[in-house]
């Protein structure tokens, strides 16, 4: 019986290693583990057997079983590989064939842009303030130092509600605002959308966007309101990106300068887009006027503050390239998709 | 202003080198726009002596000359000129020469004879009879300017200059004067101005001023001070060509010489002046007082202006002679036989000269700088400038004296100097002396703790004024980037600032595209979107001064913006768009300011139907946190499809709205496709956000769903049916979604089928198949009972 075991077992075995087939290997199984296997039948005859050949035989079988059943899995899983492997070489894909359309919406660019420099301003510590657009000419003029006769405020300049009303043309109210309730230290950006007398043109909107900020505290000086925009400028247009600044005069400063950035397209060498230059003019900023400060109830003897003022639309068209102002108020989707 | 630098250089000595100079003044504070080179165009351009003249013998009108040009042999030149003989002087263009107008002049043939150059005429110079009153405008300019053959044509009539634009800030009137520009060249480079006071030598002979004029001035307010001066025995004759030509490069036309004194001291003072001639002065009177209401003169341009009493003028004893500050008047005009000028030199209140030259509609290079403000101080000096500009001329005897009403502080001022306080703004370390030494520079002394402040200068008045003074010329690129101290902090954004941004990440992640649009629109929007007549969105804020009717007013709704950049990309063939923009919209207040709120207004055209626009909204209202929002059925119509509308609710409140937009409303947007939109308050949103989630334990037991089709009537809602299948379904039910809708084979007629999922699951152990199915049983008799709905067989 031994015998018969050790010839299953090698008769499978080799039947085994032959197979080429899932039914195949199947077929195998059933012919030597089926109920009417070869397997089977031989332990059929164990009752034929003496009690103490009984044990052994038994033993002997079960092992046959166990060491077939083992290579049929082998052998199975080769099966299935080779298989899987076939498969796999006829679902070979042309990988530059395009995706499947998925929509993905993409911010307007002056809010990528004010995204960015608010990010900026917010990480050196300035808060966020707003206000309304509709102002007082008190707010938009007067509290900021401006002449009573300041040409800013004729109606070829600035958009009347009415006498005392307009659709104020900075964001400069609102560091009036923020001023008359809170107390120095103040630190804060406002970002918002103001108004000017302009026809559309290429660079210029009766509606635009700027983004001014505000110092104030004991020893606020000129020079840290260069090193506040060197830091911005470097970290809106990059590493090297160098600022200027030049006199000027804004009835809201004093001393009041202009700002220029060093081109960040040629490095500060003359392009098409400094017009020679080297330098772009980027921005208004200064510091507070003893005036305006005095007027929201700070003494300017104790206390000082730089503001500046940029325009959002103008630092998105410098940062993306944007030729014309009036693209970005039309509202092509081809365009916004790019940003 | 442009400013002639020729001109500068009588008062200062700096570089030529014209870029460093437009660079250090722009770094100093007064901006250069840009410059221009005059006679820069003009090239072999010379004077040449006419030898000779011979009639072409091929042409009976041209004439064949030989010319001196300074070279070795004489030039050959053929003319159609009739004007020229030999002796005369011309300006020649040799060979390869260019007029200012860029052509350029070769050697060549005119009917078979060698012409090796053109003579010119004042016109092909760009030249006039302003500038060269002798000269023949029809023919050859026959020069009577000393010079010889060969010399450069821009040397003897004076074409070179460069012309500077600077652009002038609000706060220095004082340097819309040539003369400013001189201090701040000088204060710039460091060097000495060159100027010393009018020097005039009156005649002795016993008569003053006052015996000629009496002045009176009787609103001090619009006039701070009034200075004037006789001259006598006036020869009017054109003035020489040095001060023709830095008129002319100054954009100013050359009239005559007591005209052309005015303007030279206007551009080099900065003082607006006027020239009466004495002989029409009635009763030898001059007052400055207010007009008679009605009152009118004619002005120097022809024109007869009425005036109101509102307005400045200078009178005679009986009429209006000048329109204060702006024009004078046709009746005392400078004549050829003016024989005695009133010269008036005087400062007038800018805000009123302002005032009046809008009123009047006149704006003249005299007005423009009074509007600025100009410093009294300079009233005297100019008229006196003026007096010593007719004796070098030779063209008038000054009477001895000078009429001065002045009120105005003319005198230095002084202001604090308080070293410490500037370099605490400036973050400098200067000394006393350093700053000292700096504002020298710009005629600032000082003197102990206090600064003696030039009267020109009336825009000096605190410290922060001086510290701008100083740092302009002590250079702010020496102001070294500090980083500001003080206690630590981090910046924060306004809660709603940084909801409105998460707002608009939601629908960027939903595919939608964000728009700007203008704040103020047509009025005629309001009627594209079929509001009804009585809808208080048309009660807008009107501007007073719209730049044109389509942005005359502040918009109560940003749905037509919307539409209006889909009908912007739609007529661009692009065939699906979807938008969005946080738009703030401008409610009249009550106190005549504006309630502004922000709206969320999102929609699409070209792919997508209702529920895609629910599916969006609900799918931001996810992302935000707003759970007790609610969708009302609207059949008002109109702006929306009376029967794809719904009011969006949150915590019971209106929020917003949202549908398929009206055909009849997208036609009038040139969208004839089905456009849906949503108009969201969010501040309605924000109010019902939640603020922090807060962790609720993901289910452990399995739930078990049931599938109900179920028939009911055509007009039943879904929303009915899942409201009372929450209603009698039992504690637990998790949820109801609805996933077909069925109508046609199987169904009778007027009725559809529903398709439910019904989810429950108990939070403490599994659910048995009896404790499902009761609670199914309930809700399927109920549903019955109160709709007559059926589960479908």
């Amino acid at each position: 019986m031994l015998d018969k075991l050790k010839e299953i077992e090698k008769a499978a075995s080799l039947e085994i290693n032959d197979a080429n087939s899932m039914p195949e290997l199947e077929a195998i199984r059933v012919k030597f583990l089926g109920k009417k296997g070869h397997l089977t039948s031989i332990l059929r005859g164990l009752g034929s057997l003496t009690a103490e050949e009984r044990p052994i035989a038994g033993a002997a079988a079960n092992e046959t079983r166990q060491k077939t059943e083992n290579l049929i899995e082998i052998k199975s899983k080769q099966l299935w590989e080779t298989l899987l492997n076939v498969k796999l070489k006829t679902e070979k894909l042309d990988i530059t064939l395009p995706g499947i359309h998925k929509e993905i919406g993409h911010l307007h660019p002056l809010r990528s842009a004010e995204n960015k420099m608010v990010e900026i301003f917010v990480r050196m510590g300035f808060d966020v303030v707003e206000g309304p657009e509709v102002e007082s000419t008190h707010n938009n003029f007067d509290a900021l130092n401006s002449p009573a006769d300041h040409p800013s405020r004729d109606m070829t300049d600035t958009f009347y509600i009415s006498e005392g009303v307009v659709l104020r043309t900075q964001t400069s109210p609102v560091q009036i605002r923020a001023m008359q309730k809170r107390k120095p230290p103040i630190r804060i950006i406002s970002p918002g959308r103001v108004y000017r007398c302009d026809a559309p043109d290429g660079t210029h909107s009766p509606v635009f966007h700027q983004l001014e900020g505000l110092v104030i505290d004991r020893h606020i000086t000129l020079g840290d309101l260069k090193g506040t925009l060197d830091l911005f400028a470097q970290s809106m247009f990059g590493e090297g990106t160098k600022t200027r600044l030049r006199p000027h005069n804004f009835p809201f400063t004093e001393p009041s300068v202009e700002v220029d950035f060093s081109c960040f397209a040629c490095g500060g060498k003359g392009c098409r887009l400094c017009k020679s230059e080297g330098w772009i003019e980027m921005l208004g900023a200064g510091m507070v006027h003893p005036n305006v400060l005095a007027g929201c109830g700070i003494d300017p003897d104790i206390y000082s503050g730089f503001a500046f003022g940029m325009g959002i639309d103008r630092v998105a068209m410098l940062k993306y390239n944007i030729r014309d102002l009036r693209l970005i108020f039309e509202n092509d989707v081809r365009l916004i998709g790019q940003f | 202003m442009k400013v002639s630098l020729n001109w500068i250089r009588d008062y200062v000595d700096f570089t030529d080198n014209i870029g460093e100079y437009t660079e250090k003044m722009t770094m100093s504070g007064t901006k250069v726009e840009g410059y221009e080179t005059l006679g820069e165009n003009i090239q072999n351009i010379v004077a040449g002596k006419v030898l000779s003249t011979e009639p072409h013998p091929d042409s009976d009108h041209l004439t064949v000359c030989k010319v001196d040009t300074g070279g070795e042999s004489p030039l050959q030149i053929v003319t159609g000129a009739v004007n020229v003989k030999a002796g005369d002087m011309v300006p020649v263009c040799i060979n390869g020469a260019r007029l200012p107008d860029g052509k350029v002049i070769k050697t060549g043939k005119l009917r078979g004879v060698l012409s090796e150059g053109m003579l010119c005429s004042i016109n092909e110079l760009e030249l006039s009879l302003h500038d060269f009153p002798y000269a023949d405008e029809n023919g050859i300019f026959i020069m009577k300017e000393s010079c010889r053959p060969g010399d450069d044509i821009r040397d003897v009539l004076m074409l070179r200059d460069v012309l500077v634009d600077f652009e002038l800030t609000f706060n220095r009137p004082d340097c819309l004067a040539f003369l400013g520009i001189a201090r701040e060249t000088a204060a710039t480079f460091g060097v000495k101005l060159k100027y010393r006071e009018p020097d005039i030598s009156p005649k002795n002979n016993g008569e003053t001023v006052s015996d000629y004029i009496a002045v009176k001035v009787e609103n001090p307010a619009l006039c701070p001070r009034y200075t004037a001066r006789v001259i006598n025995n006036v020869k009017i004759q054109a003035s020489p060509l040095w001060m023709r030509a830095r008129l002319r490069a100054c954009g100013v036309r050359p009239i005559n010489n007591i005209v052309d004194i005015t303007n030279y001291v206007m551009l080099e003072y900065g003082q607006p002046m006027h020239a009466f001639d004495y002989s029409f002065i009635t009763s030898k009177t001059i007052v400055v007082r207010n007009a008679s209401g009605g009152e009118k003169i004619t002005t120097l341009d022809g024109t007869v202006r009425e005036l109101d009493d509102t307005m400045l003028c200078i009178a005679d004893g009986e009429k209006a002679i000048a329109l204060a500050g702006i024009m004078g008047g046709e009746n005392s005009e400078i004549s050829d036989s003016t024989a005695a000028v009133v010269f008036e030199s005087a400062n007038f209140n800018r805000e009123n000269i302002r005032f009046t030259s809008r009123t009047v509609g006149l704006r003249t290079d005299s007005s423009k700088r009074f509007e600025k403000g100009l410093p009294p101080y300079n009233a005297l000096l100019a008229v006196n400038r003026a007096c010593e500009l007719v004796e070098l001329l030779g063209c008038g005897e000054v009477v001895n004296g000078a009429i001065d009403v002045c009120q105005a502080n003319i005198q230095p001022t002084r202001v604090k100097f308080d070293p410490e306080r500037v370099n605490q703004l400036l973050g400098t370390n200067l000394s006393k002396e350093e700053m000292a030494d700096i504002l020298k520079k710009i005629e600032i002394t000082a003197d102990g703790n206090e600064l003696i402040v030039p009267p020109y200068r009336n825009d000096i008045i605190n410290t922060a004024d001086v510290a701008e003074e100083v740092v302009r010329l002590y250079g702010l690129d020496n102001i070294q980037g500090t980083c500001f101290e003080g206690r630590a902090r981090e910046g924060r954004l306004t809660e709603s600032y940084g909801f409105v941004g998460k707002t608009g990440s939601a629908c960027v992640a939903l595919g939608f595209n964000e728009i700007y649009t203008y704040s103020f629109i047509s009025p005629s929007f309001l009627d594209k979107i079929r509001l009804s007549l009585n809808d208080e969105k048309r009660d807008v804020i009107r501007l007073l001064n719209p730049i044109g009717d389509e942005t005359s007013v502040m918009r109560t709704t940003a749905l037509p913006s919307l539409l209006s950049c889909m009908e912007t990309n739609y007529s661009r063939r692009i065939l699906s768009a979807k938008l969005f923009e946080t738009a703030t919209v401008y409610k009249k207040a009550p106190d005549g300011m504006s309630d502004e709120r922000k709206i969320l207004c999102m929609g699409f055209y070209g792919g997508g139907d209702f529920y895609d626009m629910k599916g969006y909204i609900e799918a931001v209202f996810a992302f935000l946190g707003i759970t007790n929002h609610a969708f009302v059925r609207d059949e008002t119509g109109g702006t929306y499809h009376p029967g794809r509308c719904a009011l969006i609710t949150a915590g019971g409140k209106p929020i917003g709205i949202f549908g398929q937009i009206h055909p009849l409303t997208a036609k009038e947007f040139g969208l004839d496709c089905e456009v849906y939109a949503a108009e969201i308050e969010i501040n309605g949103l924000y109010e019902n956000r939640t603020r922090e989630p807060q962790y609720i334990p993901v289910p452990v037991y399995p739930a078990v769903e049931r599938d109900l089709a179920l028939v009911m009537n055509e007009d039943t809602e879904a929303g009915e049916v899942i409201s009372l299948i929450r209603k009698y379904s039992g504690k637990f039910l998790t949820g109801v979604e609805v996933f077909d809708v069925y109508r046609g084979k199987g169904i009778e007629a007027g009725k559809k089928s529903i398709a439910f999922r019904l989810t429950y699951r108990k939070s403490d152990g599994t659910l048995n198949d009896g404790e499902v199915d009761g609670a199914v049983n309930k809700v399927l008799r109920r549903l019955q009972e109160d709709k007559e709905i059926v589960i479908r067989s």
